[in-house]
């Protein structure tokens, strides 16, 4: 039996990083845990993304004691506090923090930070500190969800631009930006973040919608794993986007099986990132991806991930309109044909 | 003061704890106010691993009681160590057995006590000497402080003179006054400590410790021929005593530079009328003994330090010898003595030692009552006359026993060139942190001396809280009020609706408001009283709309460093660069360990402060004609106008002794005059989608929702606005239905909005009821109100109580306490009260039940049309089970005599209804009615007849009507204090009804752990969390197989409460219902108190039960298991909680161990109590 692995090669590049293959275990509350980092190390994961670091999570959780404390207190002259003196700091990104400092201390793949945040608010300042830290680079997910009818799109979009300017001003290390697909114009996005620094674009962020309970006409949070249709959109743009703009693509969400890995890297992405299916079949699962991986890259006589690597962007397919308005006019009419 | 040691802003508490912490290896305590936070700076010392002066950490435990705590503290004394405690008022009368013990085996040891009135017509949690006096005969030596900086040292002399004595001694300061009053002090360094404790004496108390190595025996039993003998060979010990402690205070003068004497005099040095106390009155007195002698009056106040050993000479060798006449004033009352303490103690000295003087004695500041310079003046003036009144009282009008002495209220010895602010702040808002911060800018910045005194509301909702503020160049003894303040800051515009604010600016003084009007329209907005002020006193007015800056700033509602900034700004104590600094750094100090954004939001805050100060310019025009509003309404009874209205202005000082009940009697029913006006917002009924299920009313903590089923006939008249609907009762669906809320009590809690069921198909926000501003709906529904009382209550007997939607239909007999907004003991409280009330005996401990029950003004406590309600009264803490058993035992007795006397007399009363009245059924509403109308007939014919055993039995002929004995309390009285009364009283089978308001916390002390506080849970003395599981009092309780046991929670299921509360009055023995109720101590928006009830429930962590013994008589299962097995993660619960997340945010690691162990326990007792449900009983399986 051929050794595929020896003549296979699976190595990328992403954000300037040299990894062993494409498989990246994104952000997730499985990578708050040192153990599972390690685990995806063993497993054949060549980076991790740690969970993400929210702005919110900094800011409301500390209000919100701040308000407490102070509401419970002067309340009468045989309470004046009802709490006693906190016996430690509220750490906030100091954990996360010390967390970077932990994994990469536990790990030699490179660990990607993540930060989560709308706002150019004090939260950008701690990216100096997880740089200080040892973070290779910083994933920024800007998850923004705008229902002010007031704001328009373009104000939307230099938000975005905004954030990462100020990130790019505060690191040295690279700095990924995750996006969600609902851009007008998704190209012109792409670009405007390129020259707002960002050298790499992770498509897509997953929208939670909340569902109704209507038994207690309730807005309740909903949390669905990502279905392998997902796939499709961001296989779309990845190939519209190769090409035309310099940041390194990833693709994110949709994940499950080595031919999802292959699609990505034919589109155009420089690494395929997963969570879903890492929750769903275990760490472990990045073994068998990477063993499919080969094996299928072995039947089709495929030498490299680099060799395949845009293969079917938009600008390397015969039919380029695939990707526009035919598609959704082929795909109505073999609808109506049943 | 010397410039080597460092000078800080504290107040007594944290003097005397700074220094006992050093000095001492255990620490056992109790809490209680207003000693407590000496345990808790302790605690957190200890906590923060800060050293004693040989370098370990000091041991800081919480027992059970202050019987507890002297337990343990004469224990560790015994083996050796140096052991120390913190208490007042009742908690050093508990431990005044083991004072005698202690004393009796020359222990050396110094407790330290923030000095508070006793409980007697009326408990208070104020300052005076009542307890220290109550503990004068154990022996043990006692030490006076009159001021912060003499807390600190005598707390040290103490000691010293302790350990050298061997006599323990009482070092005591005022309560409040000097225990919470701030002031700059010098602070005692490590080598002033090192320097006065000889550790020799340490090795020797420790040699005379109880050790198996070098075994003795104490506590030995004596018979008649030497006890006596024994008694007497403690003589010499405390012969020495005055000397060592002279001594003490001399090497402490040597080493520290401050001299004090057993006795100390201030004034002229000829004077001839010299005043004798003790505490911060002396202070007073000395103030003003300064400026009278400076005027050449030829008065002198003479300071008691050492109290105990009392010793003669140097009492009479500081006396100057000119003295004519003396008046001796004492913080106590002794009824039936030939006087107080401390008069005859001079009067003996003078006796003894054959010196002849004028001497009189007088009482004053008893509980914090206020005793001013001109109090002073009167009583020197008094000694002027040839015969001065003696047992006198200054302070007060005594219109009874013409003991009072007038005095001139506006006499003032206020120390010129002193700034004095008054602050008034509403309760929660940050005003008293912030001002604490001030004082200690201004004492640690600039060489002037601070002082702050923070005064209360009674009210947990909607309180007032003033800061008196005083600070300059010249040293302060201003231990009053203030009522000639030159700057006065209004941090609640609506405040000035409520109390006259400006009564105590002086001419020419400054006012800073906060409100959202702009210095265009401020002016007409004012009362007009405000304005008059303003005119004539010509005051400065500054505005500033703090609520627009803390918006802007992220600070949400809160003003309080805005308000500092303001006040820095305006009377430019410091540059105002500097005093933003300092500002800055002290948010950083309070606040930073909660964050880095609440810094930053607070930073932005001050510096946005100024640019939204506006001097506004005074008009000069009085153009108001709204004003202050009056305190009660023109329909409230007299007693309610006369005193109770009184109290409520403030104007409290002013009654007389002939307004006040003889024995501590009060009226009840007064709570429904006082109509705050606190809600921003009240409830506003949508009486067409209501389903009319009654879950409001059950869950208002305030009883300001009512309902009503009535004929339509009692319509007639209403006002417009009036809602009525079809009843939706089977059998009452003729009538109709109302659903009121009482606008002007509502504190705007919306638990109402949160129970409610019902959401609109249209609008899902939209519910049965919903919040909206209350002042365009106050007059409306005032009138809606008033014309709802009207209305006649739902007959009780048509009633199933055992529906909730029966229930709310039921008159609460408990309404409009203090309680806090969203209180989660209240429901409860109003739910027996339906239910029992009008013939409900209560005795409440000590605790937030007993203040919201009973704090004066007003109580809630109500009675229904016939004049029937809950007689209810507070005894102890401790001996609350007792207090309730003795109830009973005293209703059961009476019960039996009338039976005897109706049986004697059945034949003059016709023997039918004797029979009747002898065999009544009781056990339904019905039955009890019918039975009052026996009763009823029962006293007419009694009245008829006029003999001596018909007047008796009229005496008792009530007590032929069931009567429902509730003993009522929180977790600290039930599971700490009072347990040992509370088990006995569940042994004796008799029938009574604990009700346990469980809030798993001391909530009424501050947020002291109890055995009921959760693992993992933050309370003081439990700051990293409750390292140990909750007990089980349910399960202690349910062993005895005797004693009805239910486990509640009403936003568990409300219906289960409701069962619980019946089946535990109709179990003829003694019930206990143990309530989970949410608290301020819990720390969240209470709005969701019963949504963590019911995560409580859910999680297994608080499952639903009942142990009913009469099932076991029927050959059942008594355990019925109500709530499902856990559904719900356990932190999904408590993260909700800060009293969780504070530990969980601050030391992750921690608060991790201790979750999985709760996690633990809630898992292994959710087993054991499955298991007891599915338990088979004798005689059958059960599934």
């Amino acid at each position: 039996m051929i050794d595929l692995a020896k003549t296979i090669d699976l190595s990328t590049t992403y954000l300037g990083l040299k990894l062993k293959n494409p498989l990246v275990a994104s952000a997730s509350p499985l990578c708050e845990d040192l153990g599972n980092i390690r685990r995806m190390e063993d497993a054949g994961a060549a980076a991790v993304v740690l969970q993400s670091l929210f702005e919110e999570q900094l800011e409301i959780e500390s209000d919100d004691l701040d308000r407490f404390l102070i509401e419970s207190s002067e309340r009468s002259a045989e309470s004046v506090t009802h709490f006693p003196e906190m016996t430690g700091w509220v750490r906030g990104p100091d954990e996360y923090v010390e967390h970077v400092r932990a994994c990469k201390k536990a790990v030699k793949i490179p660990v990607i930070a993540s930060l989560n945040g709308t706002t150019k608010g004090g939260w950008l300042g701690y990216a100096r500190r997880i740089e200080q830290a040892g973070a290779d680079a910083l994933e920024l997910n800007i998850y923004s969800i705008p229902v002010d009818p007031d704001v328009t799109g373009e104000q939307v979009e230099q938000r975005y631009v905004e954030i990462v300017q100020a990130i790019k001003a505060e690191v040295q290390i690279p700095v990924a930006v995750k996006l969600g697909p609902y851009f007008s114009s998704m190209a012109n996005m792409g670009r405007k973040l390129d020259a707002a620094g960002a050298q790499a674009l992770v498509l897509f962020n997953r929208f939670y919608q909340p569902d109704y309970d209507l038994e207690s006409l309730e807005v309740v949070p909903n949390l669905i794993l990502s279905i392998p249709h997902e796939l499709l959109l961001r296989l779309h743009w990845i190939a519209v986007l190769y090409g035309q703009v310099k940041a390194d693509l990833a693709l994110t969400g949709g994940i499950h099986t080595a031919t999802d890995v292959v699609k990505a890297m034919m589109a155009g992405a420089k690494v395929a990132m997963m969570t879903s299916a890492l929750l769903k079949r275990g760490i472990n699962y990045l073994d068998t991806l990477a063993t499919e991986l080969l094996i299928w890259m072995g039947e089709h006589e495929y030498d490299s991930i680099k060799q395949m690597q845009g293969s079917m962007s938009r600008n390397a397919v015969p039919q380029p309109a695939a990707f526009e308005r035919v598609n959704y006019m082929k795909v109505l009419s073999s609808y109506s044909v049943r | 003061m010397s410039s080597s040691r460092p000078r800080v802003t504290l107040d007594g508490n944290e003097a005397a704890a700074y220094v006992a912490h050093q000095i001492n290896e255990v620490i056992a305590i109790y809490p209680i106010t207003p000693s407590s936070p000496m345990g808790e700076w302790a605690d957190q010392w200890s906590a923060e691993q800060k050293r004693n002066i040989w370098g370990t950490i000091p041991t800081v435990i919480e027992m059970q009681s202050e019987g507890g705590a002297a337990g343990a503290l004469h224990g560790a004394l015994q083996a050796g160590s140096l052991s120390t405690t913190f208490t007042a008022a009742q908690g050093l009368l508990l431990m005044i057995p083991n004072m005698y013990k202690i004393a009796g085996e020359l222990s050396p040891t110094v407790f330290h006590i923030a000095a508070r009135s006793l409980a007697i017509h009326a408990l208070s949690i104020f300052g005076d000497h009542s307890d220290v006096m109550a503990a004068r005969s154990t022996g043990f030596a006692m030490l006076a402080s009159n001021s912060i900086q003499e807390v600190m040292d005598f707390a040290l002399i103490a000691q010293a003179a302790s350990l050298e004595s061997r006599v323990p001694f009482l070092h005591f300061f005022d309560g409040f006054r000097t225990s919470h009053e701030v002031a700059k002090v010098e602070q005692l360094t490590l080598e002033d400590l090192r320097a006065m404790i000889d550790d020799e004496l340490v090795r020797r108390h420790r040699a005379r410790a109880l050790s198996p190595d070098r075994p003795v025996i104490r506590g030995t039993a004596q018979n008649p021929d030497v006890y006596f003998q024994a008694r007497e060979a403690c003589n010499p010990f405390y012969l020495a005593t005055p000397t060592i402690v002279q001594n003490v205070m001399d090497k402490f003068a040597k080493v520290v530079g401050r001299q004090y004497h057993l006795f100390d005099y201030v004034g002229a040095p000829d004077a001839e009328r010299v005043i004798v106390l003790m505490g911060s009155g002396a202070e007073v007195a000395h103030e003003t003994v300064e400026v009278l002698a400076t005027g050449g009056e030829k008065v002198g106040v003479l300071k008691v330090r050492l109290y105990r050993p009392f010793s003669i000479q140097d009492f009479i060798g500081t006396m100057p010898a000119t003295t004519k006449s003396i008046a001796v004033l004492d913080r106590t009352k002794e009824p039936g003595a030939t006087g107080e303490p401390l008069y005859c103690d001079v009067v003996t000295a003078l006796a003894e030692l054959g010196i002849s003087k004028k001497v009189v004695g007088g009482r004053y500041g008893l509980s914090s009552k206020e005793f001013t310079p001109a109090m002073v003046k009167a009583v020197l003036d008094e000694l002027k006359k040839t015969s001065p009144k003696n047992h006198f009282t200054i302070g007060i009008r005594d219109d009874v026993t013409h003991t009072s002495l007038d005095y001139d209220p506006e006499f003032s010895t206020e120390v010129p060139g002193t700034v004095r602010a008054l602050f008034y702040g509403l309760g929660a808002d940050g005003t008293v942190g912030a001002n604490k911060n001030s004082i200690k800018i201004i004492g640690e910045e600039t060489d002037n001396y601070a002082q702050g005194y923070f005064v209360y509301d009674s009210k947990k909702s909607g309180a007032i809280t003033t800061s008196h503020l005083r600070f300059g160049p010249r040293p302060l003894h201003s231990s009053y009020l203030i009522t000639k303040a030159n700057f006065v800051a209004c941090h609640q515009f609506s405040f000035l609706e409520r109390i006259d604010m400006l009564k105590a600016a002086e001419p020419g003084a400054t006012f800073l408001l906060n409100s959202s009007y702009g210095p265009d329209e401020i002016w007409d907005h004012l009362p007009r009283t405000v304005q008059r002020q303003i005119l004539e006193k010509n005051l400065k007015f500054y505005l500033i709309d703090g609520y627009a800056v803390a918006k802007k700033t992220g600070m949400g509602a809160r003003i309080n460093t805005i308000m500092q900034t303001c006040f820095f700004a305006i009377s430019g104590v410091l540059p105002r660069e500097e005093a933003i600094a300092a500002i800055k750094h002290t948010i950083e100090k309070t606040y930073g360990k909660r964050g880095e954004s609440v810094v930053q939001k607070n930073f932005a805050a001050v510096d946005a402060a100024l640019s939204h100060l506006h001097q506004v310019p005074v008009k000069g025009k009085l153009t108001s004609a709204f004003d202050i509003r009056p305190p009660v309404p023109a329909a409230a009874p007299e007693f309610v106008q006369k005193v109770t209205a009184r109290i409520i202005a403030g104007e409290g000082d002013d009654l007389p002794v002939s307004a006040m009940p003889v024995d501590g009697t009060f009226p009840s029913a007064t709570a429904q005059w006082e109509r705050r006006n606190i809600a921003l917002e009240i409830p506003v009924w949508d009486e067409e989608l209501c389903i009319q299920c009654g879950k409001c009313v059950l869950v208002c903590p305030h009883s300001v929702i009512r309902a009503k089923v009535y004929d339509e006939e009692f319509l007639a008249g209403a006002p417009p606005t009036f809602k009525a609907v079809p009843a939706r009762w089977k059998d009452m669906k003729d009538r109709k239905y109302t659903l009121q809320v009482a606008p002007e009590d509502c504190t705007g809690c919306t638990l109402c909005v949160e129970f409610c069921p019902v959401k609109s198909k249209s609008e899902v926000k939209h519910r049965a009821i919903n919040m909206a501003p209350q002042p365009p709906l106050r007059e409306p529904e005032a009138a809606n109100w008033e014309f709802f009382k009207k209305i006649p209550e739902t007959e009780r007997a048509v009633l199933s109580l055992s529906q909730v939607k029966d229930v709310q239909l039921l008159q609460p007999l408990f309404e409009f306490s203090g309680a806090c907004s969203g209180c989660g003991e209240t429901p409860y409280v109003k739910l027996m009260t339906q239910l029992f009330g009008d013939r409900a005996l209560i005795a409440n401990a000590t605790g937030c039940s007993s203040i919201y029950g009973g704090n004066l003004p007003t109580t809630p406590f109500c009675t229904n049309a016939e004049g029937r309600g809950p007689t209810w009264s507070n005894s102890l803490f401790e001996d609350n089970a007792e207090f309730g058993l003795g109830l009973r035992l005293a209703v059961d007795a009476q019960t039996d005599y009338a039976r005897t006397l109706v049986a004697r007399l059945s034949s003059v009363l016709g023997d039918e209804l004797a029979e009747a009245l002898l065999t009544a059924d009781q056990r339904t509403e019905a039955g009890i009615l019918a039975q009052r109308e026996r009763v009823a007939l029962l006293k007419e014919k009694l009245e008829g007849l006029r003999t001596a055993e018909a007047s008796d039995l009229l005496s008792v002929a009530d007590m032929l009507l069931k009567k429902s004995v509730w003993i009522v309390g929180g977790d600290g009285w039930a599971y700490d204090i009072g347990y040992g009364g509370l088990d006995h009283v569940l042994s004796t089978g008799r029938n009574v009804n604990l009700l346990v308001l469980d809030t798993e916390v001391y909530s009424n002390t501050g947020g002291q752990a109890s055995k009921s506080t959760p693992r993992a849970a933050v309370a003081k003395f439990a700051a990293g969390g409750k390292p140990t599981g909750k007990k089980d009092l349910a399960m202690m309780a349910m062993s005895y197989g005797t004693v009805y046991v239910a486990h509640i929670a009403m936003g568990g299921s409300d219906m289960q409460t409701v069962k619980a509360f019946l089946e535990a009055e109709a179990y003829d023995g003694p019930s206990l219902l143990i309530a989970y109720s949410h608290c301020i101590a819990h720390g969240y928006d209470l709005e969701h108190g019963m949504d963590q009830q019911k995560a409580a429930v859910n999680s297994g962590y608080w499952p639903l039960f009942r142990y009913n013994p009469s099932l076991a008589a029927e050959h059942k299962n008594p355990f019925l298991l109500d709530s499902r097995a856990p559904s719900v993660a356990l932190k999904d619960y408590t993260y909700n909680e800060t009293r969780y997340t504070m530990l969980a945010k601050g030391s992750p690691d921690q608060a991790k161990k201790l979750l999985a162990l709760a996690e633990e326990d809630v898992a292994s007792r959710w087993k054991l109590y499955d298991y007891w449900a599915h338990m088979p009983v004798n005689g059958g399986e059960k599934k």
